[in-house]
């Protein structure tokens, strides 16, 4: 066995690369998905928020992150023998057959994804240079040590908790996290006395079913092969969202005699979520299952939290931390050995799965709440977090980074540009 | 019979509207223009071009009102409209020849006059 997985699988590898690429499409698909649901005045900004960690997550995650939640160092975080990608080369990853530079990469888009993920709680009012400095942080203060307990041989993995593609670290993490953060920064100076709508549900479907794609590297990655739990959470991933989705409808029928296309998109998150932990776990059947039943407590705060004063402006609580915790929970009852290998849950005779489910359930939300209420009350100690009432009635777009969305050129005087014209030339008079 | 029209910035309407609506003003029209009227251009930069944009965003109310309407109706513009920067627009007050209502024909005072419920 030993002498086997010290061997690279071509095959593993090469659906590993293909995966790693799906993943790292999830960040700019977030984007998209979180730019049609702000006012058109926050669109680039909104859209930028989710390509900072791009830039931020990746390189905190070469120069420590990933050595702090995979070095294996202690129960609660890892060491720093990894620190600067040192001994991260083409030798494979413990107990996987492909390269630990791809397993790096793999990774790296995990957390880059989850970064962007919290940024949902605070558009619309948080300014720019705070969100890097944040991104940068919470990639390695959170999300790493997330990533140790549930994945890098932390407590939670050493005492059996099962995750497959990241329950604890990502939905979990960034859930409660952008609840912290929205309850830190505070709520948009309109909230609850305007209203203030999405403005582009294309963008938000289009988004959502670019997630969706992508979600099958980030499932069917986490097996780390081509091999059996792969191949079952892809299939997962597949079947799980779609009875999300049909739920979902039901759930708006129901409510409001009409089915909604951001409802349905974000039914199509709240599904891919659900599965995450319990992807390669679970049979096809409980999958369509955990699909289903993840809608309604999503459904229900998604309905119940524009409702109070928290502006956790784009429902990553109840999209992620909320679905996550429910696939982290569902697992606990449904896994079964025959279809994973590893572990059976309650309803298979295993009580004790159950329960280490549930302490990830506790342990990881309390984590991922605290620290980062913490974190960004230290950075607002360094630097105002959001824009003032008047820059944020003029918009985001305009104010952090000086350019709109959706700029017509009417009325625009050209000042400068590379061919080096110097005295200004009206142009677009019309 | 007068004709108000006001040019606001586009981030104040919800303010407006509601100072009209708390003035009892109800028929109104509003559209989106664009304008210049003596504020900072803003500068925004597309790769390697820069441009100042000399236009801006605004929204043009368009209030129809009988003689003793007028200056509440002003009066509830300013309100909503003012943040004390350059660039909260302007009010103009023109008079109005006729006004009919299309649904019943009604006439001038009485076709600016809301239709009470």
């Amino acid at each position: 066995m030993i002498a086997l997985a010290a061997q690279i699988s071509a095959g593993d590898t090469a659906w590993m690369l293909a995966a790693t690429a799906l993943v790292l499409l999830m960040t700019p698909a977030l984007g998209l998905f979180y730019a049609g649901l702000v006012r058109s005045k926050n669109t680039l900004n909104t859209f930028m928020m989710s390509i900072a960690a791009l830039a931020v997550a990746t390189i905190c995650w070469a120069l420590v992150g990933y050595s702090l939640a995979f070095d294996p160092g202690n129960g609660v975080i890892g060491g720093l023998g990894n620190a600067l990608l040192k001994g991260v080369a083409f030798a494979p990853r413990a107990g996987t057959s492909i390269p630990q530079l791809v397993f790096f990469a793999f990774q790296a888009a995990f957390c880059i994804v989850t970064v962007a993920l919290v940024s949902g709680a605070v558009v619309e009012r948080m300014r720019f240079v705070p969100l890097l400095v944040f991104s940068a942080l919470w990639s390695v203060l959170v999300y790493a040590v997330l990533a140790h307990w549930a994945f890098g041989g932390g407590w939670l993995q050493a005492h059996g908790t099962l995750d497959f593609a990241g329950g604890v670290p990502v939905e979990m993490g960034s859930g409660f996290s952008a609840l912290a953060a929205a309850l830190v920064v505070g709520a948009r100076k309109d909230y609850g006395r305007q209203a203030l709508l999405p403005h582009n549900a294309v963008y938000v479907l289009l988004g959502a079913g670019l997630l969706w794609f992508g979600w099958f590297g980030f499932n069917g990655g986490s097996g780390f092969s081509a091999g059996h739990s792969s191949v079952l959470a892809f299939t997962n991933t597949l079947l799980a969202p779609a009875c999300t989705l049909f739920v979902w409808f039901l759930l708006d029928l129901l409510r409001e005699r009409r089915v909604t296309a951001i409802g349905a998109a974000t039914a199509i998150i709240v599904g891919c979520v659900g599965i995450t932990p319990a992807g390669g776990y679970i049979s096809p059947a409980w999958a369509m299952a955990l699909g289903a039943l993840a809608a309604l407590p999503s459904y229900a705060i998604i309905v119940w939290r524009p409702r109070t004063r928290v502006d956790e402006t784009l429902d990553v609580l109840a999209a992620h931390g909320t679905a996550g915790l429910t696939g982290i929970l569902f697992l606990g009852f449904t896994a079964q050995l025959s279809w994973n290998g590893v572990s059976n849950g309650l309803l298979y005779g295993n009580a004790e799965q159950l329960g280490w489910q549930a302490i990830a359930a506790v342990a990881a939300p309390a984590y991922a709440f605290t620290a980062t209420y913490v974190l960004l009350r230290l950075i607002a100690l360094v630097m105002p977090l959001r824009a003032t009432e008047h820059e944020e009635a003029l918009g985001m777009d305009v104010v952090q980074h000086g350019e709109e969305a959706y700029a017509t050129g009417e009325g625009a005087i050209l000042v400068s540009t590379e061919a080096g014209i110097e005295t200004p030339v009206p142009v677009a008079q019309a | 019979m007068k004709l108000v029209t006001a040019i606001v910035r586009p981030e104040k309407v919800n303010d407006v509207l509601e100072a009209l609506y708390r003035a009892e003003v109800r028929g109104i029209s509003m559209s989106r223009v664009q304008g210049h009227g003596g504020e900072l251009d803003r500068v925004e930069t597309y790769r390697g071009t820069t441009v100042q944009v000399g236009l801006s965003e605004k929204v043009r109310f368009e209030v129809a009102v009988s003689d003793d309407f007028v200056q509440r109706t002003i009066d509830a513009l300013c309100a909503g409209a003012r943040t004390g920067e350059v660039g909260d627009g302007k009010i103009f007050v023109t008079p109005l020849e006729r006004a009919i209502r299309i649904r019943t024909g009604e006439t001038d005072q009485g076709a600016v006059t809301p239709v009470q419920k």
